[in-house]
């Protein structure tokens, strides 16, 4: 396995196979021999989930369509990715100019017991006032998280926990068809490149 | 060590170049110790530094403790099929010769239970344990939460 995503990796770029290895623990836990166009992620135009946002509205799949949408699943209480992934996209956003103004920008919470709308509103007004944050129910951030072919699990830890979670970047294109992953440890002078092939 | 008897977070005004001073301690240099800014003290917050070990033999880091949080913990990034985790790192390897970094995405410190939150331009004092070298004191700069790393011209990044 290990082996295999490092092969993967040492391809490097390669969308489908990016796809693919963010794909495979999925496939695994599933237990299911899967076609590989099971592992990518649903078109927006079939996922199905209803949450809110940051500022209150309720957001759905069909919102999305339209126009390019990035989304990451993280959480506020996450010290290390989520901060660093959310500089990233703030840094991406810088790049991409007034561009960047066309595209749907997300954070799904994958920790909705802590992160209200209210607590994700304080968080992300230290980040690209264009990143709008997510949460909703549990079974809804599930269902949202089922059509990114994304996982997240709660993880105990003495008084507290902490949540693992599918670190990737998603890109769609604006019909909603799914367009490439920019994964957490990729170089990340490709990312740009990789949106503005999404906003094509 | 001494920070034990500092028994309330000192908090300076800093320039922006603490988070890239480095300090020698016998075969170890440390360099750019750094965190992040909290919202709030309920949130666990981070601690990266490079830490080279110019000897001829292997250390470890092994443990970190600071006056700022109450369970101060060796933690590692690891993302396997495309899910980050953070699982306890016990020890650290120095292998002689080599640097290594505590950076966004692998391993770092974790400061959980803060006695109060992290703000941006503040330092706090780090006590480093080597398994070999013993314990060194270090002052993390406080960087605002969106950056990623200090802003130095000699970080090798």
């Amino acid at each position: 396995m290990r082996n295999r995503r490092a092969v993967i990796l040492g391809i490097g770029g390669g969308l489908g196979a990016l796809a693919f290895t963010l794909g495979l623990g999925w496939w695994r836990s599933s237990g299911a021999v899967s076609s590989s166009a099971d592992l990518l992620p649903v078109p927006i135009s079939e996922m199905d989930f209803d949450l809110i946002s940051h500022g209150g509205e309720r957001v759905r799949p069909a919102d999305w369509i339209g126009r390019p949408t990035m989304v990451f699943f993280g959480f506020t209480w996450c010290p290390d990715v989520c901060p660093t992934t959310l500089s990233d996209i703030s840094g991406w956003l810088d790049d991409l100019g007034p561009d960047a103004d066309r595209l749907n920008v997300s954070l799904i919470t994958v920790d909705p017991e802590r992160d209200s709308p209210e607590v994700l509103a304080d968080y992300l007004s230290h980040f690209d006032p264009r990143i709008v944050g997510l949460t909703g129910t549990l079974s809804e951030i599930g269902r949202a998280a089922s059509g990114f072919r994304a996982r997240f699990e709660k993880v105990p830890r003495e008084d507290d926990y902490t949540m693992d979670h599918t670190a990737g970047v998603f890109l769609f294109r604006a019909d909603g068809r799914f367009a490439s992953i920019i994964d957490y440890h990729e170089d990340r002078r490709f990312a740009v490149p990789k949106i503005r092939r999404a906003m094509q | 060590m001494k920070t034990q008897i500092i028994s309330t977070l000192i908090l300076m005004a800093a320039s922006p170049a603490i988070a890239c001073e480095s300090t020698t301690f016998g075969d170890l240099s440390i360099a750019n110790p750094w965190s992040r800014a909290t919202i709030g003290a309920g949130r666990p917050a981070v601690f990266y530094v490079a830490i080279t070990n110019d000897g001829a033999s292997d250390d470890a880091l092994v443990a970190i403790s600071t006056p700022a949080a109450g369970r101060p913990m060796l933690h590692e990034t690891t993302v396997t099929d495309g899910v980050a985790s953070m699982p306890h790192a016990m020890s650290i390897p120095l292998p002689a010769g080599q640097t290594v970094q505590l950076a966004p995405g692998g391993y770092h410190g974790m400061l959980m239970g803060l006695t109060a939150a992290l703000k941006e331009g503040e330092t706090f004092p780090v006590t480093l344990t080597f398994e070999v070298a013993g314990d060194v004191t270090v002052n993390a700069e406080v960087l605002s939460l969106r950056v990623e790393g200090p802003d130095c011209e000699t970080d090798g990044q």
